[in-house]
């Protein structure tokens, strides 16, 4: 058991060498056929991105594009990808990894290729993934870390130094950021039945403290904000490995609904990547059925928070009656609540009534 | 009153208004003189002028001594006195396109020197045999002249030329950059003259020649009815020797047959028959109306007009403007066309480039010409002007007001219309405006394709600039991420793209109307 899951990142990582170095040799090959080197890819123009209903994210088109070095307008990025493909297979090769702002200042010096600014050096990332078909944690190039997770769930790392080494993710009590070595490592096993995941740092912890993992024999994950791809992916994982259902718990106004529906169906910017979206998923609150049952706190909503709202309610992800539901529950309150909001009723009345309730409910 | 007393009185019509003005007058008339003489015999001008401080006076204008020698005709000997010396009435019968702006010479210039310093002019000449040297003043009142001296000197070297030497009061210093202007648009000009120029401060200024040729002499042309005006048409009269009116018309006017002089008499009610000498003063008014109207005339006879050419005004403009081959220069001598009878021509020129903005604030400078005389005052009142900046959309040929631009537009006629008395400046004539429209137009379509092909150009070396900083960084990353050991060849590629370059070049210099080498 212990010598699977090891063998198994070694091969991904052996795969992902390959395809960088396949890379190469298809641009060596060209330039030496006296071609202008070029990649074909799929296109990210948001007229080819499109929803499956069936997959229930976004995906890409058909249509390709070609990334010509014959093309004054093309010759720069394409240049920056090639560079980024080596810098991301010395990266693959060395067993090390790299945050896409490391990414971005690695090329500064690099005359030519240097970045204008890390959106720039992003979207290279981004196109090369769209090239290879792979995400960037495969090339070892992660976001800076700010999620985390806690919880009965041991986990066996992959990377140089640890390999084989376990750990359980309660050992340490604020939590385990989500960081290179968590998002590459093998799950070994847990005792929970059901994962929690929370957009807020203050009421990730305030459930470490209140002992939720125990009360509702679950692991806790900490989104921070808009969840970072890698956090998606080992929510999905814990989802697809051992069928646990995730509830979703984020501020109740349209842009803590859009982190749920983000971890549910994925994002148009990551339109090229599957096996990110957990479709089973199911956002718990706050809703806006529930400002009014629990009469929370509430403030009122913005024009900007409307205008948002309106945006959701004809996005083809928000089709499902709950959605449909809350969303017009919201504009017609005007109103919007945080998760903190249950502090009204005492620091673990979240935990004591409305978690145990809402999750019944479900 | 007596023609010298006239232009004594008068003086300031000929230019001489102010201290400064007349330096650039007298300088003028003399060059003029000079160059004239030298043309009428072919021969190829050496020209010398020297302007020297005496005394400075109060006032800012102080005494100069000028000189000019020139290797023209040379005078003979008998007529030195009365060239120099006497105002004649105009006297000419016959047209053709001559420089002097007032046919004065240079008498209404030692007129001034005269009465500004009471000092004689030296005249020396000489047509080939012995040297005439004349020291001599102007007796305004009784308009001849007054010799002091008279040398003969043997000419050994069988000189040939004139020699003017003469005082006058005069400003140099504010008019100097105007009198450099000047000259340099006179070399433009006359590019087959080498002009020398010595200022007060000992300076040295050299116009040298820039090729051998010369453009055709004007020759003389009889009038054409169109342009006759009721003093002329009575001095022919007066001097013909013709007995009857249709002999008359044929003998005295161009572009008058058997046939249109018969028309033309029965159409102004004259007998053909009639005795020129018996025409009564409301008979000439009547002819002379009677022609301007009447349209069977053929075409006044363009032969008496001497354009540069096409040839010689680019020479000019790349010897003086120091042109080199990358920039752009276009020349367009039109086909005669005539105004009231007069006949005349349009030749312009357009040149760009950086040469250009090296020498003139950035825009658009004029340069103008009538009968090769540049015209340096009162521009924004000149019909060029007028054209430049009103009817040329210079859009249209992917000119903007920050692209250096040089015009020159020469008008030759028998007749430059010009506006006042001065003759600074000519009038917007509709016929000579549309006939300046259209030349400038025709260089500066050849000025848009060159600049839309130098725009091509600097962008493909752009490109270029730009494959050769990335292909080689492609070639090294796609080298190591292959593991390969040596980088592929990019040679083969930028030399694919670099193809584009010299095409482009190519292509401007396959521009038929931009000639390459003048000289």
């Amino acid at each position: 058991m212990s010598e699977t899951p090891h063998k198994e990142s070694e091969k991904q990582r052996e795969i992902t060498e390959a395809s960088l170095k396949q890379l190469g040799n298809l641009i060596y090959e060209q330039i030496q056929n006296r071609e202008f080197p070029w990649v074909m890819m799929q296109s990210r123009s948001t007229d080819n991105i499109i929803y499956d209903s069936e997959l229930r994210q976004y995906i890409l088109g058909s249509r390709t594009i070609r990334r010509h070095a014959r093309n004054i307008r093309h010759i720069r990025p394409f240049t920056q990808m090639v560079w980024t493909a080596w810098f991301a297979r010395e990266l693959v090769s060395m067993r090390k990894t790299s945050t896409l702002r490391e990414v971005y200042y690695s090329a500064r010096g690099q005359r030519d290729i240097e970045f204008s600014g890390q959106p720039e050096s992003d979207n290279i990332i981004t196109d090369l993934e769209v090239a290879l078909n792979r995400p960037r944690e495969d090339f070892g190039i992660f976001p800076e870390e700010r999620s985390a997770i806690f919880g009965d769930l041991t986990i066996e790392y992959t990377v140089p130094g640890y390999e084989g080494r376990r750990m359980n993710l309660t050992d340490h009590p604020d939590g385990v950021m989500v960081g290179p070595a968590v998002t590459s490592s093998e799950f070994v096993e847990t005792s929970a039945d059901k994962v929690l995941v929370i957009e807020k740092g203050a009421m990730f912890n305030r459930l470490i403290e209140e002992k939720a993992h125990e009360r509702f024999n679950s692991i806790l994950v900490h989104t921070a904000g808009q969840s970072p791809r890698s956090t998606r992916k080992i929510i999905r994982r814990l989802n697809q490995q051992w069928g646990l259902p995730i509830y979703i718990f984020t501020d109740g106004d349209p842009w803590g609904i859009h982190i749920a529906m983000v971890i549910i169906s994925g994002s148009a910017n990551a339109a090229h990547l599957r096996d990110l979206a957990t479709p089973e998923a199911k956002w718990i609150g706050v809703w806006g059925t529930d400002i009014v049952d629990y009469k929370l706190p509430t403030e009122n909503l913005t024009e900007n928070d409307s205008k948002r709202l309106g945006e959701l309610k004809t996005d083809p992800r928000y089709t499902d009656e709950i959605w449909q539901r809350e969303i017009d529950v919201f504009m017609k309150i005007g109103k919007k609540a945080e998760l903190e909001a249950f502090s009204r009723y005492g620091l673990t009345y979240i935990v004591d009534e409305y978690l145990p309730a809402k999750l019944e409910s479900v | 009153m007596s023609p010298s007393d006239f232009f004594y009185r008068n003086r300031e019509i000929a230019g001489f208004s102010n201290p400064s003005r007349a330096i650039y007058a007298a300088v003028r008339e003399l060059l003029e003189n000079s160059l004239d003489a030298c043309e009428a015999q072919k021969a190829l001008p050496e020209i010398f002028l020297r302007i020297t401080e005496v005394t400075a006076s109060e006032s800012g204008s102080s005494i100069y001594i000028m000189r000019i020698s020139d290797n023209g005709t040379g005078l003979p000997p008998e007529e030195i006195p009365n060239c120099f010396g006497k105002v004649f009435y105009g006297s000419k019968y016959t047209l053709k396109q001559a420089r002097g702006t007032f046919g004065l010479g240079g008498t209404i210039t030692i007129l001034y020197g005269q009465i500004t310093t009471h000092k004689p002019v030296t005249i020396t000449s000489s047509t080939g045999g012995e040297i005439h040297e004349y020291e001599m003043m102007i007796d305004i009142q009784n308009n001849r002249p007054m010799i002091l001296r008279h040398r003969v000197m043997e000419n050994k070297k069988k000189w040939r030329g004139t020699v003017v030497e003469l005082q006058m009061e005069g400003d140099y210093s504010r008019i100097k950059s105007r009198l450099l202007d000047y000259l340099k648009e006179t070399a433009i000009v006359n590019p087959y003259a080498d002009l020398t120029f010595v200022d007060p401060a000992g300076r040295l200024y050299r116009y040298e020649r820039g090729t051998e040729k010369m453009p055709p002499l004007p020759q003389a042309v009889k009038p054409h009815p169109h342009g006759i005006d009721v003093e002329n048409f009575r001095r022919l009269v007066s001097i013909t020797k013709e007995k009857g009116m249709k002999a008359f018309m044929m003998e005295h006017f161009q572009g008058v047959g058997q046939k249109t002089a018969d028309n033309f008499l029965k159409a102004a009610g004259i007998s053909r028959r009639a005795k020129p000498k018996s025409l009564k003063p409301e008979d000439i008014v009547t002819l002379v109306r009677t022609a301007r109207q009447f349209s069977d005339f053929k075409r006044p006879d363009p032969s008496c007009l001497s354009p540069i050419g096409e040839e010689l005004l680019e020479t000019g403009i790349r010897k003086e403007l120091n042109l080199t081959e990358s920039d752009f220069l276009k020349v367009v001598t039109r086909k005669p066309s005539t105004y009231l009878g007069f006949p005349f021509i349009v030749e312009a020129a357009v040149a760009t480039g950086s040469s250009i903005s090296k020498q003139y604030k950035s825009g658009t400078t004029i340069i103008r010409y009538a009968n090769r005389i540049p015209l340096l005052f009162d521009e924004s009142s000149g019909v060029v002007w007028k054209v430049v900046n009103k009817n040329i959309n210079w859009s249209t040929y992917k000119v903007y007001s920050d692209t250096p631009l040089v015009i020159v537009v020469h008008v030759c006629s028998t007749k430059i219309p010009y506006k006042t008395v001065g003759k600074e400046y000519m009038a917007d004539q509709p016929e000579v405006e549309k006939e300046i429209t259209n030349a400038i137009r025709t260089a500066a379509r050849t000025l848009r394709v060159y600049i839309s092909r130098s725009q091509r150009a600097a962008r493909e070396r752009r490109r270029l600039n730009i494959f050769e900083k990335f292909l080689p960084k492609i070639a090294e990353f796609s080298t190591k991420l292959s593991d390969k050991e040596d980088p592929p060849d990019i040679a083969p590629l930028l030399s694919a793209v670099s193809t584009a370059i010299p095409d482009v070049e190519e292509k401007i210099k396959e521009v038929p109307t931009i000639v390459g080498d003048a000289a």
